[in-house]
């Protein structure tokens, strides 16, 4: 098994929590078994910001509210051979995706971003300032899931998805004999 | 007006006790208070609730669902145009432009005065002669930007919408009105409803027989209902005439909302005491002593006609008690108007709509033959079946059997419209090829047929020589021809969201699912769909079929399914596969566009550069 060349996966949060990051390490002592098959490539786990090549598995947690998320979404697609959608707002953009409901305003982002900043009950922005610096990306007019922006080949449900069906996704995808999860696993109620 | 001054208030006690204060009869009380102060006030809502004994939320639940209520004032003079497929290709745009700028604001508007209204409506059943609006209850047809200019400069001039038909309009009996307003155009009378009709000879003929000599008569002449199912009639009778009830009835379905469909309007014009004939025979043979004529608002303009007919009737003791001296035969109907809803075609939806709720399908079984309008054994019947059953009995169930083809036996009016030379009605033998028919209509041209409305069958060239009857192409009546001009993809873009506007909400994938396959369609229309859409668009389409309860659902994505089916390249033409698998749909630049505004700046991604 050494002797095979290791698959490359890489990851990114999108508009999320990092909570789905987190919840790889519930894999527990697997992880080592697990690395012993993979390496991570561009990934927040391991810090590497461009792709240094083309990898086998890309897993995307968050869903899309700005600009940039749509660009590391695409890249991602372009760079990758199995996209993994992971957790609710990969899925369906999750709790971001909140401020979707803002859909009867003639300006809805505007309405959004005062209630966030200025007119909110529980807002402490002595400043009333939004802000806007240039270094910001640009916000979409919604909440985006990945879906929408790119094809998506795989998704795991969960938020966050458990040890137990990232590990089974992973094997699966690595094993190339993924058929979907295990009723009982995502079974959330 | 305000209404909600007592007087007013007192005024919609009085029609609520006009009916009786029952609640089965809300759709007239709330019809009644629409004529007369053009909308339905919260406060009107509540007197009507505490009059009927209803909650005040039930009364809403009735006046939002039928879209000729209206829950905000309308203008005392509502126009609402025809916006079906034939009228748009018939010059739709045009005519818009034209009451737009005539009124000086736009559709879904009404004047600040109160004095006009200008709305949208899907088919009002007058495909023939297009375009075509209703103006209040009246109809007017074959519209041109120059009649609009005209109509309503004496509209504003202060001319009621009933003189735009003839100066003379309240001394014209009310068959003349309608053909005043409405040319019948029928282009072919067959043997059976056009042709010569005695008059109440098949009354005549039935009083003579048993009840169960009347329901062997009709099963022996292989008559099937004629609104498009085509379920046995006299099958229908038979359990109806079983039913153990206190009460049975007799419905009339005159709600042909099938866009394309006009064959009810034209009996109901030329026939209608045919029509009540037939009724009157069904309820001798069930044993029913109360009959409804459900007619679909948008022929309110027959109303007065049909009322005429109904009394002319009950004087000459055709209708009422003891009919024709057959003591122990009562039976009279009263005329149910609809309020602009698609849905109460449905049977349930429509025996719904009777009883005063919203027209929502029931769930069968039972079957309203044992359980239908208040919980009593129902035939529901469309007009066309009720003529031909009253032609059954007086000319006998051989001679209609031997009409027709094995398995559809006798005659039906079909409805053509479109890009057609003649369109009108047509009452021809079952069996006819599709061919033959566009050849009587002058529809050689035609690239694409629509057999049965968007609920049918679309079929291309190649597929001309199928023929019209149950087993092959079954139609409630409906034949729009489309010409190589047309765009498949706009017509079915168009249907959909028709469906979408008609799904009366009750099941999520026909209320929800029906929305994404006209998006879909939208996709494809823009150039922006890849090859895995068409087979979402019939993975969706099965299972919207699946899952609802009434035919609606079970029929919408059929404009997709069959021109998926028989335009196949109309679709693979339009599909691109998507570059590097991201998705064409998803448009950034619209995306960031509010933002860029709001934050006064562009984007570092996405925006060029041009200080570099």
């Amino acid at each position: 098994m050494s002797d095979l060349p290791k698959a490359r996966i890489a990851t990114a949060s999108l508009a999320g929590c990092f909570g789905c990051h987190m919840a790889l390490l519930d894999i527990d002592e697997r992880l080592i078994e697990l690395m012993k098959l993979v390496e991570f490539d561009r990934s927040p786990l391991t810090d590497i910001k461009r792709f240094t090549r083309r990898c086998d598995i890309g897993i995307i947690e968050g869903g899309c509210c700005n600009e940039e998320n749509v660009h590391v979404l695409q890249d991602f697609r372009r760079n990758c051979d199995i996209l993994v959608g992971i957790g609710q707002c990969a899925i369906m953009g999750g709790l971001p995706a909140m401020r979707n409901a803002i859909m009867h305003s003639d300006e809805p982002l505007r309405e959004c971003l005062e209630e966030a900043y200025i007119k909110g009950p529980f807002t402490q922005n002595k400043t009333q300032i939004i802000p806007n610096d240039p270094a910001l990306p640009l916000l979409l007019d919604k909440v985006y899931p990945c879906s929408e922006v790119v094809e998506i080949d795989y998704q795991i449900p969960g938020c966050a998805p458990t040890g137990d069906v990232i590990y089974e996704a992973l094997a699966g995808l690595l094993s190339g004999r993924f058929q979907g999860f295990e009723r009982a696993h995502i079974r959330f109620d | 007006m305000a209404q909600g001054k007592t007087a007013d208030q007192d005024q919609v006690a009085l029609i609520c006790e006009r009916y009786q204060n029952d609640p089965h009869r809300m759709l007239d009380i709330l019809r009644d208070v629409q004529d007369q102060f053009r909308w339905i006030s919260r406060e009107t809502m509540a007197t009507v609730a505490a009059k009927t004994g209803l909650t005040q939320v039930a009364v809403e639940g009735v006046a939002s669902f039928y879209a000729f209520l209206s829950l905000t004032p309308s203008g005392r003079v509502t126009i609402r145009l025809c916006d079906d497929i034939v009228d748009r290709f018939a010059g739709l745009p045009a005519v818009v432009e034209a009451f737009e700028t005539a009124l000086g604001f736009a559709v879904g508007q009404t004047s600040a005065d109160g004095a006009f209204s200008l709305e949208y409506t899907p088919c009002i059943g007058l495909c023939d002669q297009a375009p075509a609006a209703m103006i209040n209850d009246v109809v007017v047809t074959g519209l041109t930007p120059e009649k609009v200019r005209e109509m309503v400069a004496a509209l504003k001039g202060g001319k009621r919408p009933e003189d735009l038909i003839s100066h003379r309009f309240d001394a014209l009996s009310p068959y003349e009105r309608a053909k005043r307003m409405v040319k019948n155009n029928v282009r072919h009378a067959g043997a059976v409803l056009l042709g010569p009709v005695p008059e109440d000879a098949g009354l005549m003929k039935a009083l003579a027989q048993t009840p169960a000599g009347i329901i062997d008569q009709i099963a022996a002449s292989g008559l099937r209902g004629c609104g498009g199912a085509g379920f046995t009639t006299g099958m229908k009778w038979r359990f109806a005439a079983q039913a153990e009830a206190d009460r049975k009835f007799i419905i009339c379905n005159a709600d042909e909302g099938e866009p394309g469909t006009f064959k009810d309007r034209v009996l109901l014009t030329e026939r209608p005491h045919l029509l009540i004939e037939g009724m009157t025979i069904a309820a001798r043979a069930v044993g029913a002593n109360e009959g409804i004529l459900y007619l679909r608002g948008e022929y309110v303009y027959l109303r007065p006609l049909i009322e005429e007919v109904l009394a002319e009737r009950r004087a000459k003791g055709l209708l009422g008690k003891a009919i024709v001296g057959v003591e122990g035969f009562d039976f009279d109907i009263r005329l149910q108007m609809g309020a602009g809803a698609y849905i109460c075609g449905e049977e349930g939806a429509l025996i719904s709509s009777c009883e005063g709720l919203p027209g929502e399908p029931k769930t069968r079984p039972p079957f309203p033959v044992t359980c239908g309008y208040l919980g009593f054994p129902t035939v529901v019947n469309n007009v066309e079946t009720f003529c031909h059953a009253a032609r059954i009995l007086d000319c006998g169930a051989q001679w209609f059997f031997d009409m027709g083809t094995e398995g559809s036996h006798g005659t039906k009016l079909f409805s053509v419209s479109g890009d057609c030379i003649n369109p009108g009605i047509y009452e021809l033998p079952y069996g006819l090829s599709v061919r033959a028919l566009l050849e009587m209509a002058g529809g050689e041209d035609a690239a694409a047929v629509l057999v049965g409305g968007p609920s049918g069958t679309m079929i291309a060239r190649d597929t001309f020589d199928r023929k019209l009857t149950f087993d092959d192409l079954a139609t409630g009546g409906a034949i729009v021809v489309f010409s190589a001009e047309r765009n498949i993809l706009e017509i079915v873009e168009y249907y959909m969201s028709f469906f979408v506007h008609e799904s009366c909400g009750y099941c999520t994938p026909c209320r929800v699912g029906n929305v994404f396959l006209q998006k879909a369609v939208a996709k494809f229309r823009q150039g922006l769909a890849n090859p895995a859409d068409i087979a979402y668009l019939k993975d969706l389409s099965a299972t919207i079929i699946e899952t609802s309860r009434c035919g609606l659902g079970m029929t919408s994505p059929n404009p997709i399914l069959s021109t998926l089916e028989n335009f196949p390249l109309v679709y693979s033409a339009m599909v691109k596969p998507p570059k590097d698998r991201i998705r064409a749909t998803f448009d950034i630049q619209s995306a960031i566009s509010d933002a860029r505004v709001l934050a006064k700046r562009r984007s570092s991604i996405y925006d060029k550069d041009f200080t570099k």
